[in-house]
């Protein structure tokens, strides 16, 4: 009756990795196995808590038999496998990949990237100045099979200005890579909400919602998970993007503190990223066995209320609460506006920082 | 968190799709890996959207269902016979007792179809593994504690309690529901739930500890408070992170009650309503990022809260303002930290004992019961009942009997008003009304379309809801997931719409608990004349000051 469970025990391989011989457990992949031998393979697509889909094409390698070089992220170990994580076929792939990536899109804010490029010898700008910027929703607009071939003497590139269209989510595809992360995010490896997917061909592609709508007239219920798994920056929260204009995100002087959701029983470990005292961001450890790194709307963005504060000291003041109507009659407070509607003193009652 | 390896998901008056949220993610996994997954809900909420088939019933007929359920497993030869002779006690009068509560009944009173009842009961009986999950819309009714007693009868009657991946889950609303319970919130209990009531030795080992006598005497719960401040028994209160005033049933009268106290003291990180009732305001620190201390999960995982913030002004930690308060009673307690009091708790609850902060950080929290520093116990409870050789009491079935709400449906007052949550907001709002959610919407009466049919409203119009107890207005809106007679709300906006001036304090015994989920009401479009109608209505706003 019960879903098969039963499971042998895994077996022990033996592979070549550079010339050594490494011992592995089947079922590894090549990814885990050089990690843990301290070996640096570059990942963007990859993520611990999702089902590789093997899209950047970054963390390639070398196996002795096979044709093309498969992904570290998603190829598992055999035994007697030949690997080599950093020959010349290998760095002369992942110099393509960073330059096509690099040349065609923002990665300013993707970690590790700068690095990549220099150790890879990459070269984006060897292709030539960046093409215009598509202005706001071009792109969108874009249908298969009318793709317009680039001229050759630009750099082809997804730039266009970011989608701001609610007070928590920034979508700024000019950094987007389309390693298709947030769609799996949102889709069925987690949150199951489906409000994005992969739309148009080729260069064209893109993550859109359905019908390319604004994300509050999407499917979107905001818990953040496909910002917690975006690698370059491309989906932000907004407190953080507001700060990055602002010039004032410092992640020098941020701590991260672990603690547990209030919203609800079910235990959600809270990462509470503080920069002057206040809560800048939020994010959940993805090897915690209750979240793995995915939070639902409260957890993610429910803090402000603690940091609402009208002036220092005022909290435990006197300023009378906002007139309302016990029957709602006469209130004009309207729960869609925001912050009116929890008007409790100075904590839940000062203006939005 | 063993829900993604069970077979079959019985959601029981919860819409965990949005109230637990990520707990859903652990039933989603199950789904797409082939679980079947059961909802039981009035509303056709987004939880059930997920399921294999949604089990509509009629507000408080959850006895009726499970009962009937349960004759159909016995019926049917389901019932796990060597489960029940081994480990379970009273079987033979529960079988009487379920005996009138055909297929034929059980869609007659609770409006699920027979097929369906039936259908449900035998995935159940036969599963491997399965979990039973509940929520406020067992508890927040008059007889909450007989539905929970009708859904354990179930759970023993199939042997799905005592292994990796079956068993009864009660879904806790806050992030503390359990470990308050736990450390000794609840009227007949010490910290580490033991009864103070039965549990001698236990007293003693407190008496020893503290130096002063435990009396052996169950206090009040909540709504026995408020029984106590009516009758004059009860003159003071001092009222710690929480919202009577808006958050209980009848708010009006709550309302008088916290005015007629002699001492009112409010312990909290907002002015709520209930702290402008108070004599003293304490602000505290936010228990969740600027204290240190643990909380527990549903899972009964014992986690760090930690503060990431300082809190404002001269709010403070509830820890310094006890001391304080203890020394101004003339209690000098030895000043300590969260970890030193977590300590002294350890060695008072065997149940705790193994979980040293330092433990507690390594795994990511620890779920009791846990006895010493290098041991962990099954992540499951009640194993014994299928130990060899068995051990201790059996588990009791309980029989119970359907028993319809409190608030009759009538001519006068013809609609069934249920209350429940959104994803984005909680309890009283006066949390989430701190962040702009894009999700958010006023408060609304939503109502079925043949009921906005029949009344001639349509969405957004502002009708006039009046129950027994008070009447409000609010804007309509027509929701496809409710059925004809079943109306909605929401208690996330009392501000705006005081929902709670409806609900009726009809409690449940035992638990205390009031039937939030099952109001009787009455809706009327506004007129024209829509001024005089609040000039009407001013007398009711004025009792919210």
């Amino acid at each position: 009756m019960s879903r098969a469970r039963q499971v042998a025990p895994p077996r022990e391989v033996e592979i070549t990795l550079n010339g050594e011989a490494v011992s592995a457990t089947e079922g590894e992949t090549i990814l885990q196995v050089a990690k843990r031998e301290g070996i640096e393979i570059p990942t963007l697509c990859w993520a611990k808590t999702l089902t590789p889909v093997n899209a950047c094409r970054v963390c390639v390698v070398e196996v002795e038999g096979s044709r093309v070089l498969p992904p570290a992220c998603a190829r598992k170990v055999e035994d007697g496998m030949e690997v080599q994580t950093h020959s010349e076929r290998v760095r002369h792939s992942r110099k393509m990949v960073l330059e096509f990536l690099a040349s065609s899109v923002d990665v300013s804010t993707t970690p590790d990237v700068s690095r990549w490029i220099d150790e890879y010898d990459a070269a984006p700008q060897r292709y030539g100045p960046p093409a215009p910027a598509f202005t706001a929703g071009e792109r969108d607009r874009l249908r298969a099979g009318h793709h317009v071939a680039p001229d050759g003497r630009h750099a082809a590139t997804v730039k266009q200005p970011p989608k701001i269209d609610n007070d928590l989510y920034v979508r700024d595809y000019a950094k987007c890579i389309l390693c298709y992360k947030c769609v799996q995010g949102c889709g069925t490896e987690w949150q199951n909400t489906f409000a994005i997917a992969v739309a148009g061909r080729g260069f064209d592609a893109r993550i859109a919602t359905e019908f390319a709508s604004p994300l509050p007239d999407s499917a979107c219920v905001y818990c953040g998970n496909c910002i917690a798994v975006c690698p370059t920056g491309a989906l932000m929260f907004k407190s953080e993007f507001d700060r990055r204009q602002a010039g004032t995100w410092d992640e020098d002087r941020q701590q991260v503190t672990t603690t547990i959701c209030t919203y609800c029983g079910v235990g959600c470990n809270l990462e509470l990223h503080e920069q002057d005292n206040e809560i800048v961001k939020v994010t959940s450890p993805l090897d915690h066995p209750v979240t793995r790194g995915n939070l639902c709307v409260k957890g993610r963005f429910g803090f402000q209320f603690v940091q609402n504060r009208a002036r220092p000291g005022e909290r435990e003041g006197d300023a009378p609460p906002p007139p309302h109507a016990a029957d709602g009659t006469g209130a004009s407070g309207n729960g869609a506006s925001g912050n009116g509607s929890g008007g409790h003193g100075p904590r839940g009652g000062g203006p939005p920082t | 968190m063993e829900m993604q390896d069970t077979d079959v998901v019985l959601l029981w008056g919860s819409n965990a799709r949005e109230a637990h949220p990520i707990f859903f993610h652990h039933v989603l996994k199950a789904v797409n890996a082939g679980a079947q997954l059961y909802v039981v809900d009035p509303r056709r909420t987004t939880s059930a959207q997920w399921a294999d088939a949604w089990l509509g019933l009629h507000v408080g007929t959850d006895v009726a269902l499970a009962n009937a359920m349960a004759r159909e497993i016995i019926h049917a030869g389901l019932c796990n016979r060597d489960f029940i002779e081994r480990a379970t006690s009273g079987f033979d009068e529960f079988a009487e007792a379920v005996e009138p509560y055909t297929l034929q009944y059980g869609e007659r009173v609770t409006g699920v179809p027979a097929d369906v009842i039936a259908e449900v009961a035998h995935a159940y009986a036969r599963a491997d593994r399965a979990q039973l999950c509940w929520t406020l819309g067992i508890t927040e009714h008059h007889n909450a504690v007989d539905n929970v007693l009708a859904l354990i009868n179930l759970a023993l009657l199939c042997g799905h309690v005592g292994r990796y991946g079956s068993g009864l889950n009660p879904l806790r609303g806050q992030n503390n529901v359990q470990g308050g319970g736990d450390m000794g919130a609840i009227p007949n209990r010490l910290p580490g739930f033991q009864d103070m009531e039965t549990n001698e030795e236990a007293c003693e080992r407190f008496e020893a500890a503290w130096g002063t006598p435990i009396v052996r005497r169950h206090g009040w719960h909540m709504t026995q408070m408020l029984e106590a401040i009516d009758r004059g028994d009860l003159t003071a209160l001092y009222v710690l992170g929480e919202n009577p005033a808006q958050s209980d049933a009848d708010s009006t009268h709550v309302g008088h009650l916290l005015e007629s106290l002699d001492h009112l003291v409010v312990q909290d990180i907002f002015r709520t309503r209930t702290a402008e009732y108070a004599d003293v305001v304490l602000p505290a620190s936010a228990s969740w990022c600027e204290s240190e201390g643990t909380v527990t999960s549903s899972e009964r995982r014992v986690q760090r809260v930690r503060a990431a913030l300082a809190p404002p002004g001269q709010a403070r930690d509830d820890l310094e303002i006890m001391y304080d308060l203890a020394r101004r009673l003339g209690h000098e307690w030895p000043h300590s930290s969260s970890e030193d009091v977590w300590n002294e708790l350890r060695s008072l609850a065997p149940n705790h004992a193994g979980m040293s902060y330092a433990r507690l950080e390594e795994l990511g929290g620890i779920q009791w019961p846990c006895f010493s520093e290098d041991t962990l116990e099954p992540t499951w409870l009640h194993g014994r009942l299928w130990a060899e050789p068995f051990e201790g009491p059996p588990a009791p079935f309980n029989a119970v009997e359907h028993d319809p709400p409190v608030d009759e449906v009538n001519d006068d007052f013809p609609l069934l008003l249920t209350t429940g949550r959104r994803l984005d907001s909680f309890n009283t709002g006066v949390q989430t009304g701190g962040y702009r959610s894009p999700l958010r919407r006023p408060e609304q009466l939503e109502l079925s379309i043949d009921d906005a049919e029949r009344l001639g409203v349509a969405d957004g119009e502002r009708v006039r809801v009046s129950s027994r107890r008070g009447s409000i207005t609010a804007p309509v809106r027509v929701e496809r997931a409710l059925r004809a007679g079943l109306a909605f709300m929401t208690l996330h906006f009392p501000d705006e719409v005081q929902t709670n001036l409806l609900t009726i304090n009809a409690t449940d015994p035992k638990s205390g608990t009031a039937e939030f989920k099952a109001t009787a009401i009455r809706v009327e479009p506004l007129s024209e004349t829509a001024e005089e109608t609040v000039e009407a209505a001013e007398p009711l706003a004025a009792l919210g000051d």
